[in-house]
């Protein structure tokens, strides 16, 4: 087995009103920062998992992040996949 | 008419729901805890209002693998009778029962007011004591409440009837077209973010929510099916 570390950013669909986005950008206008055009505020989750290979492992994160950590009716998810070091792994 | 209240780590509206069935409708009502399998026993399953798992991750995210809603599932299947109030429509459209999904409101505000709802259908178990088109005040408290689902998905829900309750006048959360409560295809099934069991007791200064509940008690076990 080995072990992975998946960075996975969960984000609305650009159809779905994002409003604490648009809080967040009219913040940054009162700011002075007039040439922000858009900000949309995600999640961000990080899963450490053991599997046989990284594409067992790519597998197993879409299942997850389709059942579970996005709902795909309002949100998007992509994530990067980094094999920790059997050390990293141990420690934990 | 047999209840069962669903209580998740987080529900906090169940035992409001418990009052109406089980103290103002002399019903028996049953608390069933979310680790439960077996709802066999019941006619009407209902998913209160909460913050089930702390809504960490997404409103009703979490709840919807709890095991009782497996049973759940089976229960609306069989056609018979499910409500979700609230955090309960939110575990409803997250466990796919309802189309759509309850996001942030449009003004970021959790919201705790009174609102006008238009009844739109009353052919169904849940609207049929009130008139088609009556105004009815309920009360709402909710952070995501902003009904949202595409363009097919809405266009469905209208071409079919399933919009039972809308916002009347302004819109407290941004919904799609002020949608407040809908029900499935079938009509057993019913989300809404209003909560009808919190006007149902005169005590509280509003009854708007007790023909709801009544309307179930004239429904013959299985009818729906």
């Amino acid at each position: 087995m080995l072990k992975y570390q998946a960075r996975i950013y969960v984000t609305l669909r650009p159809s779905v009103l994002d409003p604490a986005g648009v809080a967040v950008q009219s913040g940054l206008k009162h700011m002075g920062y007039d040439n922000v055009e858009q900000v949309r505020i995600g999640k961000y989750v990080e899963v450490t998992l053991d599997a046989e290979s990284e594409d067992a492992a790519r597998q197993q994160l879409d299942i997850i992040c389709d059942r579970l950590l996005a709902n795909p009716v309002i949100e998007n998810y992509c994530f990067e996949l980094t094999q920790l070091s059997e050390a990293a792994g141990v420690k934990g | 008419m047999k209840f069962g209240v669903i209580v998740f780590p987080g529900s906090n509206c169940d035992r409001d729901v418990a009052y109406v069935t089980r103290d103002l409708l002399a019903q028996p009502t049953r608390m069933v805890w979310h680790e439960e399998t077996d709802i066999s026993d019941l006619d009407v399953v209902v998913i209160p209002g909460g913050f089930s798992y702390g809504d960490y991750l997404r409103c009703g995210a979490i709840a919807r693998f709890s095991p009782v809603m497996k049973a759940t599932v089976e229960h609306a299947n069989k056609g018979k009778l499910v409500l979700g109030i609230c955090n309960g429509f939110q575990v409803l459209t997250e466990a796919g029962l309802l189309p759509g999904a309850l996001v942030r409101n449009r003004d970021l505000h959790f919201i705790c007011d009174r609102v006008s709802l238009r009844v739109e259908r009353t052919n169904l178990p849940w609207t049929q004591l009130y008139q088609t088109g009556q105004v009815i005040t309920l009360p709402i408290a909710h952070g995501e409440g902003n009904y949202y689902a595409d363009a097919d998905t809405l266009a469905q829900l209208e071409d079919n009837d399933l919009v039972l309750f809308r916002y009347e006048g302004e819109n407290p959360n941004g919904s799609l077209n002020n949608i407040a409560g809908i029900c499935n295809i079938k009509g057993n099934v019913l989300g809404m973010m209003p909560h009808p069991e919190r006007a149902s007791d005169p005590m509280l200064g509003g009854t708007d929510g007790m023909k709801l509940f009544e309307g179930l008690l004239k429904v013959a076990v299985g009818a729906l099916a």
